[in-house]
């Protein structure tokens, strides 16, 4: 009975958490197109509800009524997996971003790792999804994502152990109190850039969608996919960029603590703040999508192996040799 | 501790059905995500035990990276449509042998280790201090590592080193007759090197030396 109570309440939680951000993916998507479309003068999906912001939910209304068409070649089970897991691991890493001191589902000691664990699982969905469509172009994009992904996965690992060597813990709500004096953005800001970079490498967005990149590959891993499995990817892949947004925020914008602690920004609550940074950090990611163009493959493997690892790994020098320098290490 | 034990036997049915799968399933891409599973489960089990660091790091490096260059290699070399010969073989296969003497091996180092818990329960009890202490057991793994063990820790990353510049040397290969792009030479391009005005006379044509 004593389990079945705990149950019920863990359940309820986890509702509570995952139905705001899975809303907020799909606000997320109208405004990542809203903005797209103002920086190229036009108005974006304005139809809609008010100010079309109910578009998202009538994509999906489509999704979910159109018949998903399965390529008789393909490997069927592997096939139906991908999305499902793309969007599982999108979802579980939710699970131990910290909203404020006490309101987080998962308070481990390893959270930090956690989220670089279920991310670097991410790109599991799609080589699954390319692999098991059995046909060209969704496997060539697969190869791409994968080496991509894996490869940025490296700098974003450097980056983080950057963070932890201020910090002194894995735990992501003390990597937040961590940033009480100053955010890691002031002292830290090179490292900032490259992970707001590698970022967008991680989550597939462009300048770095190569694996999607229209032009050459159709589609890529979703080509062979159609009605709510697309949806899925579509949806795994917002909540992936959201999440990054929150890990940017956690890790470097002072996750929910207010800039200033004094009268006009202590009246916003904390978890407020933490969506203010993600969604500031998502506007970037949408401006950055309208303004850059798309980075060719070998100039995307030098950025990531000859530009950001050697740099990121001399600031992890650097940063420890002056935090031993000055007897700034994290002691407990 | 109910709990516990059900999804301790929950994740270790799991991890032993992955593993007998990785062998058996016919098809090898197949194999190999029976063997990220199987990853994914033992890391589910270091984590019930309380080491969460270890689970997260295996998961981290076997499965974020490892286990997706084994996925990979076994697609480029298209080997997944080659049929597994253990199970309904005709002939006996001749990775048997090796097969039985790896596991022997395995398998008495076992023994061996759980003899030692065995004949010295204490030590035992050494490694169970890892997850009843204060500290997380990040730190005290730290505090083991980088203090009694440095030398070793060093050496591995060493031996680690020489094999990654190992692998790279053995294939690395210039190859003659491709076009690289020079980003310098690119970006250092001034009009005087690209643009250069002639004067063309009527009807004679100009000729242009590259």
């Amino acid at each position: 009975m004593e389990y079945l109570n705990i149950l019920f309440l863990e359940t309820y939680k986890i509702l509570f958490l995952l139905l705001p951000v899975l809303v907020s993916v799909a606000m997320i998507v109208w405004l990542d197109r809203r903005i797209w479309a103002f920086v190229q003068k036009r108005k974006g999906p304005n139809v809609v509800g008010p100010f079309g912001l109910l578009q998202s939910l009538a994509d999906a209304l489509k999704y979910i009524f159109k018949e998903i068409i399965i390529p008789a070649s393909s490997n069927k089970i592997i096939f139906i997996l991908a999305p499902i897991v793309t969007m599982t691991l999108a979802l579980v890493a939710w699970a131990v971003i910290p909203f404020s001191e006490d309101f987080v589902l998962a308070d481990i000691n390893v959270g930090i790792l956690y989220i670089f664990a279920i991310s670097s699982l991410g790109v599991y969905g799609i080589i699954m999804g390319g692999w098991a469509s059995n046909s060209k172009y969704p496997f060539l994009g697969s190869i791409r994502s994968a080496a991509q992904m894996v490869s940025y996965e490296v700098s974003i690992g450097v980056i983080i152990i950057n963070v932890l060597l201020c910090v002194g813990s894995l735990n992501l709500s003390d990597i937040v109190l961590a940033q009480e004096k100053i955010w890691f953005v002031v002292p830290l800001f090179p490292m900032f850039v490259i992970f707001f970079i590698s970022a967008l490498a991680e989550t597939n967005r462009p300048p770095f969608d190569l694996p999607e990149a229209e032009a050459e590959l159709v589609s890529g891993y979703q080509t062979e996919y159609s009605g709510m499995m697309y949806a899925m990817f579509w949806l795994g892949e917002y909540a992936n960029i959201l999440l990054m947004c929150a890990l940017g925020s956690i890790l470097f914008l002072g996750g929910w603590l207010s800039p200033l602690d004094i009268f006009p920004f202590t009246i916003i609550p904390n978890p407020l703040w933490l969506i203010i940074k993600i969604l500031f950090l998502f506007v970037l990611f949408a401006l950055v999508k309208a303004i850059v163009p798309r980075y060719r493959y070998d100039q995307l493997m030098r950025l990531g192996w000859k530009v950001f690892l050697p740099i990121s790994l001399i600031w992890v020098v650097l940063t420890s040799g002056y935090l031993m320098y000055f007897d700034l290490l994290p002691k407990n | 501790m109910q709990a516990h034990a059900f999804f301790f036997y929950i994740f270790s049915l799991i991890a032993i059905i992955s593993a007998i799968m990785v062998t058996a399933s016919k098809n090898t891409v197949h194999s190999v995500f029976f063997l990220i599973l199987d990853f994914i489960s033992i890391s589910c089990l270091f984590i019930l035990i309380g080491a969460e660091f270890l689970g997260m790091i295996m998961l981290i490096v076997y499965v974020g990276a490892v286990a997706v260059l084994f996925l990979f290699v076994v697609m480029m070399l298209n080997v997944a449509q080659q049929k597994n010969q253990w199970f309904g073989a005709t002939s006996g296969s001749k990775h048997i042998p090796v097969g039985m003497i790896v596991s022997l091996i395995i398998f008495f180092e076992l023994l061996i280790v759980i003899g030692g818990w065995k004949l010295k329960p204490d030590l035992a009890n050494e490694f169970m201090k890892l997850s009843t202490t204060v500290v997380t057991n990040t730190h005290s793994i730290g505090n083991v590592l980088y203090t009694d063990y440095i030398h070793l820790f060093q050496l591995s990353g060493m031996i680690l080193l020489v094999a990654m510049i190992g692998a790279i040397v053995l294939t690395f290969r210039k190859r003659t007759g491709i076009k690289k792009q020079s980003y310098i030479s690119q970006i250092s391009r001034e009009k005087n090197d690209g643009v250069e005005l002639v004067e063309v006379k009527n009807n004679e044509g100009v000729k242009i030396d590259v």
